[in-house]
C-alpha cells in the first residue's frame, strides 16, 4: 500500500512542472502515432509525415486556444468568432505577401511585414467589433462574435470582391513558406539546389530515404512550435503581470473588480485586441503558409470556432497549459486519430462490406451479420467523430466543467491565499476561487 | 411650432443620439433610392474607393418590388415560426440554444420521410387498403411496388415520389404531424439527458451543452440520410397563380396558411390558459415561481414541446416553400432565427413572430439595393441589422415587453 503511495507521490511530483506534463503529452501523441503508422504497413518517412503531420495541427490548435483563454479564460469574454478573425490573419497576410503578379495580386511586401500586418488587421477588426459589443451580456457577445465572423467569411466568399480576395474560390495567390526560402536557392522548386544551410539538412534526409517536402514541412512544423512556445511564454508573463491579475479580477467579479478602481471596460478591450490579433497569427501559421496552406473562405465556417471551442474545454479554460493540452489532445485523439484508427480496424477484421446507407448496414445484423454495420460505420468515420464531438462536448460541460487540469484558474492574488495569517486560527484547508457559483442544483 | 424651433429640435436630436440618426439617414437613402428605381430615375455609376456600387437609382419593375415583398413574407414566416420556439426557451430556460436549428432540420427530415413513404406508396387509401388485404384477404393489394428503403432516406427521385401538396395533400399533412410529434420527442428526451442534470447552471455552460447538441443531431441526421444536399418536391401538377407579376404556388400558399393557423394557435394557447402566465412567472424569476407553487419542471417540458412542435413544423414548412434539403439547412438558418429573436425582444412571441417577418423581408427586399454580386451579402445584411439591434436596443425594437 505505501509502495504504492510512494509511486504516486514520486509520479505527482515528477509531473508538477508543467513542462513536463507538455512533453510528456507530446511524446505520447508522437508514441501513438508511430504504433498506428506501424500497424497501417507504413515505411519510416512516411511515418515521420504523419507524426509531422499531427504534431503541426496540435500546434497550430493549440495557438488557436491559447488566444482564446486570453478572451474567455481571463477575461470572461465568450468570443466565438474565432474563425473570422483567423481568417483575417491570414487573408490579411496573403494579401500583403502575395507576389504582385499572381491572381488574385497581392502586394509583394516581405514576409515579416506581412505577418505583422495580418495580426494587426486581425487585431483592429477585433476591437472595432468588440468596442461597442464587450458591454453586452455573454450570451449577446456570442451572437455578435459569430454574426461578425458570417459576415468576414461571406465577404471574403462574395464575388463582389473577387478580384481583391479571390471569392470562393479562395486567395491562390500565397506568399512564400519562409522555410523554402531559407533552404532552397529558388523557393519555387522544391527540386532547386539548396542554400548552405539546408544542403546539410537535405543530405542528412537523403540518407534516411526522407523527401524533401517531408523536411521542408517537417522544419515549418519545428518552427511553429518555437512561435507556441514564444506565445505561451508571453501569455504566462502576461497572466502573472498586474494587466493578467486585473483581467482574473474581471472573470471572477466585475462588479468588485470595478468598485476597486479599475476601468474594466478598458481592459476587456485590451484583452479582447491581444486575443484576435494571436487568433491571426494562427490563422497566418496554419492557412497562409506551411503544410495546409490553402485560404478558402470554407475553411473558416463556424464549425472550426468550436473545435477549438471544444479544445479549451478539454484542456480547462483560464489555463494555458491546459489550453495547450486541449490543442494538442483535440487535434490528434479527436481529429486524427479516428481515421488511423478505423483504417487499422478495417485491415485487422478485413471488413469488406460497403452498405451505401444505414438501413442496408443495419438489416443483416438481425441476422446476426455484424460486418455491413461495421463497414458502414468505419467508412462513416468523419461523421461519427461530429457526433463523438458533440457528446463529449456535452459530458465535458455535465461533468468535467473544468477541464482536464481541474479547477487550474490562477487567482488573481499576487500572494498565496491558502496562508491564513489570521491569529487564533487554524490552518485550514485552501478554499477554491469562487468561479460563479453556477452548478448549485446538481 | 414654428420653423427654428423645429430646426432645434432636429439639431438636437442629431447630437443626443447620432446612432440613430445614422441609421434614420441610412433608410432615407435607401428609400429614396428605392423611389428612384421605381420611376426609371438613375444618376450615373458611382464607384467609391475603386468599388462599383452600382448607379444611384435606376430601373426596376413594380411587379420586381412586388415579387421580393412575397418571398420575403414566405421565408419570414417560416423564421417566425422557428423562432417562437427560439424566444420561448431562451427567456424560460434562460440560455441562447444553438441547437434550434438542427432542430429544425430533424424536423424536415422526419416529416418529409413519412411523406415520402405516403406519396410514394401511393396515398393513405392504398396503404389501408393493401393492409387490410394482407390481413383479411378482402380486396385487392393496389401498394405500388417501390423501394421503400430509397423512400424513407429522401433518395427517390422527387418526381418519382410525388411529394407535392396537389397530388398527395394527406401525405403531406401527415408529415407535417410527424415532423412536429417527432421533433417534440427528441427535443424532450435531449432535454432529459442533456440539459436537466445542469438546470441550474449558468447560460453560457448551456449554451456550450447546445453547441454538443447542435453537432450531434447535425451528424446523426447526415449519418442517416447522408451529407448531400437533395431537391425532395415535387412541382409537377402544382397549381400557382400570377399576382401582379409574382408567381405564387400552392406550397407557398399551404405554408402561409398554416404558419398563420399555428401561430393563432400559439396566441390563444398563451393567452386564455394558465399555462402563459406561469410561463411569464417562470421567464421572469424561476424561484419566485417555484416558491409560489408553479411547478416549473413542468413548465419548462411544456416550453420545449412548444417550441420544439413549432420549430419542427417550420422545418417541414420550409422545405415544402424551399424544395431544397440538406443535413445543414437548420443550422444555416439559425442566426437569422436569432435575428429574429433579438429584434422581438427575447422572450415575447409576438416580437419573435414581427422578428421574423422583418428579418424574413429585409433578406428578400435587400436585393432591391444588393444587385449581381452583391446578392450574396442579404445574409450579412439581416446579421447586421441584428447587431445594431443588439447594440442601440438590445430590449428588442419593440421596448421589450414580455409577453410569454
Amino acid at each position: 500500500m505505501s509502495a504504492v503511495d510512494d509511486a504516486r507521490g514520486v509520479l505527482e511530483r515528477v509531473f508538477a512542472p508543467d513542462a513536463v506534463k507538455v512533453f510528456a503529452m507530446f511524446a505520447g501523441i508522437w508514441l501513438l502515432f508511430y504504433w498506428f503508422g506501424n500497424q497501417l504497413g507504413y515505411t519510416d518517412p512516411f511515418i515521420l509525415a504523419l507524426v509531422r503531420r499531427v504534431t503541426f495541427l496540435s500546434a497550430v490548435y493549440a495557438l488557436a486556444v491559447l488566444a482564446l483563454n486570453i478572451q474567455w479564460g481571463y477575461a470572461g469574454l465568450f468570443n466565438i468568432g474565432v474563425a473570422g478573425f483567423m481568417a483575417v490573419g491570414a487573408y490579411g497576410t496573403a494579401m500583403l505577401s502575395g507576389s504582385p503578379g499572381g491572381s488574385p495580386p497581392g502586394l509583394g511586401l516581405p514576409l515579416p511585414l506581412g505577418v505583422l500586418g495580418g495580426v494587426l488587421a486581425a487585431t483592429v477588426i477585433g476591437l472595432v467589433a468588440a468596442l461597442p459589443a464587450l458591454r453586452l451580456k455573454a450570451d449577446y457577445l456570442a451572437i455578435v462574435t459569430v454574426a461578425i465572423s458570417e459576415i468576414i467569411r461571406i465577404t471574403f466568399n462574395s464575388p463582389a470582391f473577387a478580384n481583391v480576395t479571390g471569392g470562393a474560390s479562395g486567395f491562390d495567390n500565397l506568399p512564400t513558406n519562409p522555410v523554402r526560402t531559407l533552404l532552397l536557392t529558388e523557393p519555387g522548386s522544391i527540386i532547386s539546389d539548396p542554400t548552405p544551410l539546408g544542403q546539410p539538412i537535405f543530405s542528412l534526409a537523403t540518407e534516411y530515404g526522407i523527401q524533401r517536402l517531408t523536411v521542408v514541412n517537417t522544419v515549418y512544423t519545428v518552427g511553429t512550435l518555437v512561435v507556441l512556445l514564444g506565445v505561451y511564454l508571453l501569455l504566462e508573463r502576461i497572466g502573472r503581470s498586474p494587466f493578467g491579475r486585473v483581467l482574473k479580477a474581471i472573470r471572477e467579479d466585475e462588479v468588485a473588480t470595478r468598485s476597486l478602481g479599475k476601468d474594466t471596460q478598458n481592459f476587456k478591450v485590451r484583452a479582447f485586441g491581444l486575443g484576435c490579433g494571436l487568433m491571426g497569427l494562427a490563422g497566418i501559421l496554419w492557412y497562409a503558409m506551411g503544410p495546409r496552406a490553402s485560404i478558402v473562405p470554407v475553411n473558416f465556417r463556424p464549425e472550426l470556432t468550436f473545435y477549438i471551442f471544444i479544445a479549451l474545454i478539454i484542456g480547462g479554460s483560464g489555463s494555458n497549459t491546459g489550453s495547450i493540452l486541449g490543442g494538442a489532445l483535440f487535434a490528434s485523439l479527436l481529429f486524427e486519430a479516428p481515421p488511423r484508427i478505423a483504417a487499422i480496424i478495417g485491415d485487422r477484421f478485413d471488413v469488406a462490406a460497403d452498405p451505401a446507407n444505414l438501413v442496408e448496414a443495419l438489416a443483416p445484423v438481425v441476422e446476426g451479420d455484424l460486418m455491413p454495420l461495421a463497414g458502414f460505420l468505419l467508412n462513416n468515420i468523419d461523421t461519427l467523430r461530429f457526433i463523438g464531438m458533440g457528446v463529449l462536448l456535452i459530458l465535458l460541460v455535465q461533468r468535467r466543467p473544468e477541464g482536464l487540469l481541474g479547477a487550474r484558474k490562477e487567482t488573481a492574488s499576487a500572494v498565496s491565499l491558502a496562508d491564513d495569517t489570521r491569529p487564533g486560527t487554524a490552518p485550514e484547508r485552501p478554499t477554491a476561487a469562487a468561479d460563479g457559483g453556477g452548478d448549485g442544483d446538481e | 411650432m414654428n420653423r427654428t424651433n423645429a430646426l432645434d429640435h432636429g439639431v438636437r436630436y442629431v447630437r443626443t443620439s447620432p446612432g440613430a440618426t445614422a441609421v434614420v439617414a441610412f433608410s432615407a437613402i435607401l428609400l429614396l433610392d428605392l423611389l428612384a428605381k421605381l420611376v426609371g430615375f438613375s444618376l450615373g455609376p458611382l464607384t467609391v474607393a475603386g468599388i462599383d456600387l452600382g448607379p444611384f437609382g435606376g430601373e426596376m419593375p413594380f411587379t420586381r418590388l412586388v415579387s421580393y415583398t412575397w418571398d420575403g413574407l414566405v421565408i419570414g414566416l417560416v423564421i417566425g415560426l422557428a423562432s417562437i420556439g427560439l424566444s420561448l426557451t431562451y427567456s424560460i430556460l434562460n440560455f441562447a440554444n444553438f441547437a434550434h436549428g438542427d432542430y429544425l432540420t430533424a424536423g424536415a427530415f422526419s416529416g418529409w420521410a413519412a411523406t415520402y413513404i405516403i406519396a410514394g406508396l401511393g396515398g393513405l387509401l392504398p396503404i389501408v387498403e393493401s393492409a387490410v388485404h394482407a390481413v383479411t384477404g378482402v380486396g385487392q393489394r393496389t401498394i405500388r411496388n417501390t423501394d421503400l428503403v430509397s423512400l424513407v432516406l429522401l433518395e427517390t427521385p422527387p418526381g418519382t415520389a410525388g411529394a407535392n401538396v396537389w397530388l398527395s395533400p394527406i401525405a403531406v399533412v401527415v408529415g407535417l404531424a410527424v415532423a412536429v410529434v417527432l421533433t417534440i420527442a427528441m427535443a424532450l428526451v435531449i432535454d432529459r439527458f442533456v440539459y436537466k442534470p445542469i438546470r441550474g447552471a449558468d447560460g453560457i455552460s448551456l449554451l456550450i451543452a447546445s453547441i454538443g447538441v447542435a453537432f450531434g443531431i447535425r451528424y446523426l441526421v447526415a449519418l442517416v440520410f447522408g451529407n448531400s444536399r437533395r431537391i425532395v418536391t415535387s412541382t409537377d401538377q402544382l397549381p400557382e397563380v400570377t399576382l401582379i407579376g409574382t408567381r405564387i404556388d400552392a406550397h407557398e400558399v399551404t405554408l402561409v396558411v398554416v404558419a398563420i393557423l399555428l401561430m393563432l394557435g400559439m396566441h390563444v394557447l398563451l393567452q386564455r390558459t394558465k399555462l402563459g402566465k406561469a410561463m411569464r412567472a417562470m421567464a421572469d424569476n424561476r424561484d419566485l415561481a417555484r416558491v409560489t407553487g408553479i411547478p416549473t419542471e413542468r413548465v419548462i417540458r411544456t416550453t420545449w414541446m412548444l417550441g420544439a412542435g413549432l420549430t419542427g413544423a417550420a422545418g417541414f414548412l420550409l422545405v415544402l416553400s424551399q424544395a431544397g434539403l440538406g443535413f445543414t439547412t437548420g443550422w444555416r438558418l439559425l442566426l437569422l432565427i436569432f435575428a429574429a429573436v433579438i429584434m422581438g425582444g427575447i422572450g415575447s412571441i409576438y416580437g419573435a413572430i414581427a422578428g421574423g417577418l422583418v428579418i424574413g423581408l429585409a433578406s428578400r427586399v435587400s436585393l432591391v439595393w444588393l444587385q449581381g454580386d452583391f446578392s450574396s451579402f442579404t445574409s450579412p445584411a439581416a446579421f447586421a441589422l441584428m447587431i445594431l439591434i443588439l447594440l442601440f436596443r438590445p430590449s428588442g425594437i419593440f421596448g421589450g415587453v414580455s409577453t410569454a
